[in-house]
């Protein structure tokens, strides 16, 4: 990691596009060339920039060439949103509502004259309302991963899960599924905008000041719950700030609450008074916290820093180790595009996505899929049945991601951490499940009907002028190569081979889908 | 393929939820081991865990809900009990009377540990707590996991493992199992990670059922022999040795509970989680801590008295843990199994308006083994000296894990897994 520049007071951002400099790009940022761009690199673009794509997608991709292909992804306002499940209509904003004054008194009055039968009344409502949040936040939940498998702006999804885990919250400690909404909707409404916006957007977001108490915060009482991971794992990372900016910090965010589904500024419980955070000083509220905060350059190093892990490479706790030198050296780099930009976060992943350092072969089919990213990449390459959606976030859930529900504040923390003896199980199985409707007695009753229809693996075969029908020892490492990323081992494709000559040796539909699920199985298919 | 026309059934919607019932919650760092360490058989002289004497087991058993235990171990002498709870106090007659105790007695559900008891292989602890008590499921449950009142940090079963287990080869990776959807919390430490599954028989790729081709293509596929050729330290050698792993514990597991029991288990659910687990000890596994849970505790209405749900439950809890002390008996392993079995709070002194329960703190834990000291341990808590309604706790939970780590499973210091030093509960005769 760059060393941090704990207040770094003559750091200031560049006010307007024409005085950006230009400068030459360092060798780990320069673009990948057309001719470089391939079917293996739009095929990674695709998995790590999106959700994967079908085999002619990927053919497409690589025929866009990087230029292209990366603003296709990254421009995603210009694709239509075709994905034509429920909206903000169809969740009900008002089931954890704050109690009218009304509500309130009688309460109160039950409570005084010790009413049992009022109080246990109101109780029975109020466990009512509880379990009916509880079969929403279910809908909200399915509702995602729906968007996310169909959506045609594949990073606008991935970002939005990317930010969830960023800025972690949990549905079962706030209790309020329509936060958790609202908050989803506010990491999509910023995906690839600007981090200034998103640190704007959380200091008011009712699930985040519920989650990390700071309804409670208040002048002479502070609560130190949001300011101190506001730095610590939202912005500038542990040993960047103090403990006296976090004492402060929280002073400027005192009277940041919310009623109902509203931010409320309280200006009775704000701390006036003046106050010393990172480098600013003054009579400081929240946004001039945030301000300080992004004035910092380890605020851009660290926001680079997590982009990297989640889309191209997890980089360890050792990394001044030489072998990790070219990452810290990209990430140095972009967070240095961070600047120049105010934090805009399309420069950043632009130069990402199209940098030789992203598709370097190193980088390409060796991170570890999230549970999330092993079951909408399957759907949307493969284009098995979703069969049913419930089952899939059950899944998700038992491999350790389960939608709203990140295990604390720190989010996922993804990489080697997902793979168990047990998880790896589930997740061969929930694929087993998806391409065959197999369970663990019998089959699903509508896996006949829900046959998954390998016809554009077979076109794809075709496409490639390959028979499938007929050459099955061409076909396998080409169908190797597009699910995992890699070429398969020539032991893994003998031992295909042979299982499709058993079957007759040809690659009908179920002998492919049979060696679908066989790949699916390979370790090589737990990477992305 | 078969055919897979039958009709929608509540048996195969239960199925549903079995697909994945091979399971672990996120785990915070990679355990590293290779195939070949994985469930070394030992020997009933040896132990996979340093410092662990001869090769002590220990089993949880979870009540989730919380557990009411004032109609579980109850005051039948005391006639506020009967005034606060008018519809669902056990009449006196009908409680299990123990000796050496005049003043409380057992559930009548509980024969299966009055004669447990009888043996001399039943403790119970009474008013087990710990202070400010939390009255959340999540957040009392996570207290009773972590050890620790805030309810943050590591398991402290998994925070035993990390600390035995650091520098080992291979971090004890086959140390701990536990049975169920997701990992207790308990069973997790930084390092460590138990294997975790609701029924061993889908701890193994289903899609092995397709065809006989299908299942033979896996397992080459698998053949361990062959399937080391990454470069070593990467991501896919990482998945390939999880890989391998994971056949070999499937393949253990599965034959190891495939045995005929010793003795007939009855065939609810908890009992057929001890008599998974007593197959897995006949088989001699490496395994030294195995987590069972039972749930439905959480009686907000209708809970009954002397019969209903809770006496059902109570009813299912002590009777599998009876067969499973009979069958361990039979399999000569009963002196190496100490079973410990608590909820994660008790329920309030006074009945509500539903004929229930609600939430409340204090209650007791049940040790069972030859190796326990017997009988009624610690202080019945007070039913007229209230906090706010509740029971005031006599026993820190904590003083219990302490005899446990220590006495049972040779940790040298418990403050080292506990965070600090705890007087030690007299659970133990060893």
């Amino acid at each position: 990691m760059p060393q941090p520049h704990a207040h770094a007071q003559g750091q200031t951002r560049t006010p307007s596009p024409e005085r950006r400099r230009v400068r030459a790009p360092s060798p780990s940022t320069r673009p990948i060339r057309r001719e470089d761009f391939g079917y293996d690199q739009a095929r990674h673009l695709l998995w790590r920039a999106g959700f994967g794509g079908t085999p002619a997608q990927v053919r497409a991709v690589s025929e866009m060439g990087p230029r292209d292909a990366v603003d296709f992804l990254l421009d995603f306002e210009s694709t239509r949103d075709t994905y034509d499940g429920p909206s903000a209509a169809d969740f009900n904003p008002f089931i954890m509502a704050e109690p009218t004054p009304e509500q309130r008194r009688a309460y109160q009055r039950a409570r005084r004259e010790q009413d049992e039968d009022a109080l246990a009344r109101l109780r029975r409502t109020r466990q009512d309302r509880q379990r009916s949040d509880r079969r929403q936040v279910a809908d909200v939940k399915r509702w995602w991963l729906e968007r996310m498998i169909e959506s045609p702006r594949p990073l606008e999804e991935k970002l939005t899960l990317f930010w969830h885990g960023h800025f972690a919250t949990g549905y079962r400690t706030i209790e309020n599924s329509y936060h958790m909404y609202l908050q989803n909707q506010l990491f999509r409404a910023h995906a690839a905008g600007s981090f200034e916006s998103l640190m704007r957007g959380i200091i008011r977001d009712p699930a985040m000041l519920n989650y990390l108490n700071n309804d409670r915060n208040r002048v002479g009482a502070p609560n130190e719950n949001l300011a101190r991971e506001l730095m610590e794992l939202f912005s500038l990372g542990e040993g960047n700030y103090s403990e006296r900016d976090i004492k402060e910090g929280a002073r400027a965010l005192t009277g940041y609450t919310f009623r109902n589904n509203e931010f409320v500024f309280n200006a009775d419980r704000h701390d006036t008074g003046s106050k010393r955070i990172l480098a600013a000083q003054g009579n400081l509220d929240g946004d001039d916290f945030v301000t300080a905060i992004l004035h910092e350059r380890s605020c851009s190093e660290f926001i680079a820093m997590k982009l990297y892990e989640f889309f191209v490479a997890m980089v360890p706790s050792d990394r001044r180790n030489i072998r990790y030198r070219p990452a810290v050296a990209f990430i140095e780099s972009i967070a240095k595009t961070m600047r120049e930009h105010d934090y805009e976060l399309k420069p950043v992943l632009r130069e990402m996505f199209r940098s030789r350092h992203f598709y370097e072969e190193a980088n390409i089919a060796e991170k570890i899929k999230s549970p999330v990213e092993l079951v909408v990449s399957s759907v949307r390459s493969l284009r098995v049945p979703v069969r049913d959606l419930d089952v899939l976030v059950e899944a998700l859930s038992v491999m350790g991601q389960e939608p709203l529900q990140p295990p604390n504040v720190a989010g996922w923390p993804g990489g080697r951490s997902w793979i168990n003896t047990s998880t790896l199980f589930v997740r061969q199985n929930i694929l087993a499940y998806m391409l065959t409707g197999k369970l663990p007695s019998g089959f699903d009753p509508d896996a006949a009907v829900e046959r998954y229809d390998a016809t554009p693996m077979a076109d794809d075969l075709a496409a490639g002028e390959i028979d499938g029908l007929s050459d099955p020892v061409l076909a396998l490492p080409h169908l190797c190569r597009f699910m995992l990323g890699r070429p398969a081992l020539p032991r893994q494709l003998d031992v295909l081979t042979a299982y499709v000559d058993t079957r007759g040796g040809r690659l009908d539909p179920p002998t492919l889908s049979g060696c679908m699920a066989l790949i699916t199985a390979m370790p090589e298919y737990q990477l992305g | 393929m078969t055919d897979p026309h039958q009709p929608y059934t509540r048996r195969r919607f239960l199925e549903r939820g079995l697909i994945f019932a091979s399971a672990a919650a996120t785990v915070p760092t990679f355990l590293h081991r290779s195939a070949s360490s994985v469930f070394a058989q030992t020997s009933s002289a040896t132990s996979s865990i340093p410092g662990v004497p001869e090769d002590r087991i220990l089993v949880v058993v979870q009540l989730a809900g919380g557990n009411d235990g004032l109609n579980t171990l109850i005051p039948a002498r005391n006639d506020e009990y009967y005034r606060v709870r008018p519809q669902i106090a056990v009449p006196r007659d009908e409680v299990l009377t123990l000796e050496r105790s005049a003043d409380v007695g057992l559930h009548p559900a509980l024969d299966g540990f009055k004669s447990l008891y009888e043996d001399g292989m039943l403790s119970i602890v009474q008013g087990v707590g710990y202070p400010n008590p939390n009255r959340s499921h999540f957040a009392s449950m996570d207290i009773w996991h972590t050890a620790d009142t805030s309810g943050v940090g590591d398991g402290w079963i998994g925070k035993f493992f990390d600390n035995e287990c650091a520098g080992t080869p291979d971090g004890c990776g086959d140390g701990g199992i536990a049975i169920g959807r997701e990992a207790p919390l308990a069973m997790q430490g930084r390092a460590f990670q138990p294997i975790t599954f609701e029924d061993p028989n889908l701890f193994r790729w289903i899609g092995e059922d397709l065809s006989g081709e299908t299942a033979d293509a896996y397992h080459e596929l698998m053949d361990a022999e062959q399937m080391l050729e990454h470069p070593e330290g990467s991501n896919a050698d990482f998945l390939t040795r999880t890989t391998l792993d994971a056949q070999v514990s499937s393949q253990r597991i599965r034959e190891a509970v495939e045995q005929r029991p010793l003795v007939n288990y009855p065939g609810f659910n908890l009992a057929q989680q001890l008599r998974q687990i007593g197959a897995m000890i006949r088989a001699g596994l490496a395994t030294r801590v195995y987590y069972a849970t039972i749930g439905g505790f959480d009686t907000h209405a209708g809970q009954g008295g002397a019969n209903g749900r809770h006496a059902q439950l109570l009813g299912q809890v002590a009777q599998a843990i009876n067969t499973f002390y009979a069958d361990l008996k039979a399999q000569r392993n009963d002196g190496r199994v100490l079973t410990v079995c608590f909820s994660e709070f008790g329920r309030r002194v006074g009945q509500n308006y539903s004929g229930g329960t609600d939430h409340g703190t204090a209650a007791p834990m049940f040790l069972a083994g030859p190796m326990v000291r017997p009988g009624l341990l610690g202080r019945y808590p007070s039913l007229n000296d209230l906090d706010n309604g509740d029971l005031k706790f006599t026993t820190d939970f904590r003083s219990v894990y302490a005899s446990v780590l220590e006495d049972w499973l040779g940790l040298r210091r418990h403050d080292t897994v506990l965070g600090s030093r705890y007087r030690k509960a007299k659970v133990l005769s060893v």
